[in-house]
């Protein structure tokens, strides 16, 4: 296999921000729109996020009792699959602790599905979304999370690719095993940490 | 209990071995994988380009063949402004060269040849649309999909001689031919709606914008929104966020 490719040299990575994982490209002011599903129209006062499965209280909030519970930012970088990360975003919503403490998950629990009002699902290891790592996040640079970035609320799990935020995010349900998600069904890594390349099942 | 879900071929060479002129802004890249990679319509792979120094730039590109027998597929690459790697394939590959890539990738935006399909493509959104027509030709079942395309302009319509068939709809925005008897101007329903095959199962792609409002029309038409899949592009690639 050739090591490189012929005449290819690239540009501007001399000066490559080292917060890019490998494979990474910075989209400066893009932000891509890739969902493979119809973008769903989800009012805010029928909008509810629930955790379920291997918990001690399954519990489901609405807007307005989300929105009552203590609130938390993150600011940095998200990372798609696709090869485009940004910088220096800010998304403020409810951290996933509040809301598992609020369920009490039970010792087996090991994984979630992330459930959405469109269908989509996505897995993750219950230790990824845990420990100040995820999000419901309805804002995104001090305005309402836009609907073509999975508005009114999507997870954010900004350490891993980001096809693991799921837009128009319903719920969490705890499993006591992993269980593939939409992507990952197709080929896509269980876990996706950018900074391991886990693109696709097999990385 | 789901199967296990497929894993992805390792990184592979192909090497190059036709380059075709699509339009002023698309080539199409016929590749000789150096191991079998069979893909579904509608499929994607991923190009990595390596510089001696070890930088990497990798993009996805639908695979515009069809599904055959032959260890061969075909990239149609539209050149996107300041694009890095489009641009290099562009300017920098020749006949000969050897490329690496990966896959093919991709479950949900596929169609099998056996269920019908009305396809919608935006601009170079036609790409993974023209390699279900093209498996629907070649397994002799053309009455499965139906398809509708919308470019700028006839300069900018890629595989033109391949899109005679009446029954194909041109949507032309900006600039129609002469012989054209519908009126410049974007997708409608009224364009749609005669290409609704029964139970029909709707792949639009094409630009977010294009996307968005392709399956705002769909869904007015009455289909229902877990029959449309979807491949948005955004600067780089199919699937993801």
């Amino acid at each position: 296999m050739a090591s490189f490719t012929r005449g290819f040299t690239g540009r501007g990575h001399r000066e490559r921000d080292p917060r890019l994982p490998p494979g990474q490209y910075d989209a400066k002011d893009d932000w891509p729109v890739l969902n493979a599903e119809v973008t769903p129209s989800l009012p805010t006062d029928s909008w509810t996020f629930s955790i379920e499965g291997l918990v001690e209280r399954p519990r489901t909030w609405t807007w307005d009792e989300a929105h009552a519970l203590a609130p938390s930012t993150y600011d940095g970088a998200i990372h798609c699959v696709t090869t485009w990360s940004k910088f220096d975003m800010t998304f403020t919503g409810v951290s996933v602790d509040t809301l598992l403490e609020a369920a009490g998950p039970l010792g087996s629990a090991s994984h979630v599905l992330a459930l959405c009002h469109t269908g989509y699902t996505t897995n993750l290891p219950l230790a990824d979304v845990t420990g100040g790592k995820a999000w419901i996040a309805w804002e995104v640079d001090g305005g309402p999370l836009p609907i073509e970035h999975g508005g009114p609320a999507r997870l954010l799990v900004p350490h891993l690719y980001f096809w693991k935020s799921a837009k128009w995010v319903s719920g969490l349900r705890l499993l006591d095993h992993d269980e593939p998600g939409f992507w990952e069904r197709n080929g896509y890594h269980d876990r996706g940490d950018p900074w391991l390349e886990q693109r696709y099942q097999g990385d | 209990m789901s199967d296990a879900p497929p894993q992805i071929s390792p990184w592979q060479t192909a090497r190059v071995i036709d380059i075709r002129i699509e339009t002023a802004r698309a080539k199409t890249f016929r590749l000789a994988l150096s191991r079998p990679a069979p893909h579904r319509a509608g499929q994607h792979v991923v190009v990595r380009l390596t510089a001696p120094d070890g930088y990497r730039a990798m993009r996805s590109y639908s695979v515009a063949s069809p599904p055959d027998d032959t260890d061969e597929i075909e990239l149609t690459v539209e050149r996107l402004d300041d694009g890095e790697v489009s641009g290099f394939l562009h300017d920098g590959v020749e006949l000969g060269d050897e490329l690496e890539v990966r896959g093919p990738i991709g479950g949900f935006f596929v169609w099998e040849g056996d269920s019908p399909a009305v396809l919608v493509a935006g601009g170079s959104g036609l790409v993974p649309l023209m390699a279900m027509v093209r498996f629907a030709r070649a397994i002799d079942r053309p009455d499965l999909v139906r398809l509708a395309v919308s470019v700028r302009s006839p300069a900018d319509l890629l595989y033109a001689d391949e899109l005679v068939d009446p029954g194909i709809t041109i949507a032309y925005t900006r600039e129609a031919p002469p012989t054209s008897e519908r009126p410049v101007g974007r997708l409608t329903t009224t364009d749609l709606a005669p290409l609704l095959l029964p139970g029909a199962t709707a792949y639009v792609c094409g630009s977010a914008g294009f996307a968005d409002a392709t399956s705002r029309l769909l869904v007015e038409l009455g289909v229902p929104v877990d029959h449309i899949r979807i491949e948005r592009f955004g600067p780089s690639a199919p699937a993801g966020a």
